[in-house]
């Protein structure tokens, strides 16, 4: 018995996509230590036949749980291929649904992996100069605003953790 | 490898219990003989359990957890000395129903005041002296902490409070059995202990009260256990535990030498063969079973998750694993941060820990950091 279902261990066991791009074409980095998740995800872009722009290769990091690496684990699964524009349009309920569901207290892992991938997004397409989806620039301002007031709580010690972890 | 969420039964104890379920069911308030036996029984239990502390067989009172004990002793020793004063001590790890109580009792009027641990989770006796004022009614500090396993000086507060004219209280819910309790020698008057942790059965747990201690009982009924706790006697429970206590009396010793050199043989091995792993809580003064560390770099729900998997049960401190999301008090109130809170893993041996089994967490352990550490982006 676990308060996981059997895919959510799957993944955590084996996770897919695992690691880091080198030269990623974006790179979404969400979470805090200090509430225990971190999530870097790196994505590299192509394009298909149709000359769309698709997510050729997705790669990623995780601190966490085992919600938080599982859904990091499938979310890269579910974009793997995509258009910018498919991937742009993943939803928590998506990733829930993958894993066969997630604890209730477990459901903001979900929304995380989303935040990272739709950062990884926004840095890629800011970087390239091109234009902002409405919807994807309200999220990475609303991101931005969370990790403004975490790191504003914690100020002393994030400082700290920088140090300590990017020695 | 996690003995101190709680303990099997041992096999003798469970020997012990199982005449008083069908046969000697009777109820300790019958004048019958069903009953004369049942009370017989429950006497004896409270003999037994009395001499584990070297305590009074009238000093004890069964309860039916530590829990209960511990608010027990709480708020009865706070509303039976109202008069008095209204100013409480406690320190910052107690366990959360010696917490919970002190924040309700909070809101009923009491003053409630935290003592701060240091590093290794010990208190300062010099502060607590400090701390205690003439409406200082009680200290409630517990004996060994359950997650850190420090053994707080126990004699010396007791020493202090008695000096002050103040009733010291300990939840020694996690030390009973363990290590060596004498309440008089230690300066105790009011001490909780429990069933479950010592290989007893749940449901059973005692409150020892000094002779001419008043506390004002929490539940009113039918005058068991001299009216302190009334409710009809769970006899096969406080037959197991006296059972269990009985065991602890004459194993103690040997046990805890045997086992506290298992845990050093864990505590070295994992600081010798897992770069970045520091230990947690005191280096000497802790429970003999109790292992406590931090590891850099991995959260503590996926370390206990991949344990589990290895067929190795632990626990964690970690904010991911918690009902409220937050990461332990304890590990917060020696000063640690968030993020090593996130890391913390709690290793407890018991009576059927074998050295194979700690070679084999020595084994598995180190793989299984390696490979939470390859997914995390903080390694080096």
């Amino acid at each position: 018995m676990s308060i996981y279902s059997k895919k959510v261990i799957n993944h955590f066991q084996n996770p897919h996509n695992c690691g880091k791009i080198k030269n990623p074409d974006g790179i979404g980095k969400v979470g805090n230590i200090v509430c225990g998740d971190v999530m870097y995800l790196y994505i590299k872009i192509g394009k298909n036949k149709k000359k769309e722009e698709i997510i050729k290769n997705i790669k990623f990091e995780t601190f966490g749980c085992v919600a938080a690496i599982s859904t990091s684990s499938v979310v890269t699964d579910l974009v793997m291929g995509k258009t910018l524009d498919e991937a742009m349009k993943l939803e928590k309920n998506n990733v829930i649904n993958s894993l066969e569901g997630l604890p209730p207290i477990k459901i903001h892992c979900s929304i995380l992996a989303i935040d990272a991938l739709s950062e990884a997004i926004y840095d890629y397409l800011s970087k390239n100069k091109r234009l902002i989806p409405e919807e994807l620039a309200k999220k990475h301002e609303r991101i931005d605003k969370e990790r403004h007031s975490v790191e504003e709580k914690h100020k002393d010690w994030v400082e700290k953790e920088e140090k300590m972890f990017n020695k | 490898m996690d003995y101190a969420a709680t303990t099997p039964v041992d096999k003798r104890v469970l020997k012990a219990m199982l005449p008083f379920f069908s046969e000697k069911f009777g109820n300790t308030m019958s004048l019958h003989s069903f009953g004369q036996e049942a009370k017989e029984a429950l006497e004896e239990s409270r003999v037994v359990v009395a001499g584990l502390m070297n305590a009074l067989p009238e000093e004890i009172i069964f309860t039916a957890s530590a829990t209960e004990s511990n608010n027990l002793s709480m708020k009865g020793a706070a509303f039976a000395n109202k008069n008095k004063g209204n100013h409480i001590i406690i320190s910052a790890i107690e366990h959360h129903c010696v917490l919970e109580s002190a924040e309700w009792l909070g809101k009923q009027g009491f003053e409630i005041t935290k003592l701060k641990v240091d590093k290794y989770g010990l208190i300062d006796l010099t502060e607590l002296e400090k701390e205690i004022k003439k409406e200082t009614i009680l200290v409630s500090i517990m004996h060994a902490n359950n997650e850190i396993g420090t053994v707080e000086p126990i004699e010396e507060i007791g020493k202090i409070c008695h000096e002050k004219g103040v009733l010291f209280h300990t939840d020694a819910a996690q030390s009973l059995g363990k290590i060596p309790i004498d309440v008089k020698k230690m300066n105790i008057d009011l001490l909780t202990g429990s069933s479950q942790k010592m290989y007893g059965p749940k449901g059973a747990a005692c409150l020892f009260i000094r002779k001419g201690v008043k506390i004002e009982p929490m539940l009113h009924g039918g005058g068991h256990e001299f009216g302190l706790r009334p409710s009809t006697i769970n006899l096969p429970a406080i037959v197991g535990f006296a059972k269990a206590c009985n065991i602890c009396r004459k194993e103690m010793i040997y046990e805890g030498a045997r086992i506290s050199k298992l845990r050093n043989e864990l505590i070295g091995g994992v600081l010798k063969n897992i770069p970045d792993a520091l230990l947690n809580g005191h280096p000497e003064k802790r429970l003999p079973n109790n292992a406590n560390f931090w590891f850099k770099f991995v959260e503590g729900e996926s370390l206990v998750f991949q344990l589990d998997f290895s067929c190795i049960a632990a626990s964690t401190g970690s904010a991911c694993s918690s009902a409220q999301l937050t990461a332990s008090h304890v590990l917060l109130a020696l000063g640690l941060k968030p993020e090593q809170a996130h890391g913390s893993l709690r290793l407890t041996l018991g009576r059927w820990t074998k050295e194979k089994d700690v070679k084999y967490v020595l084994k598995v352990l180190p793989e299984i950091i390696k490979k939470l550490r390859e997914i995390s982006p903080f390694k080096k």
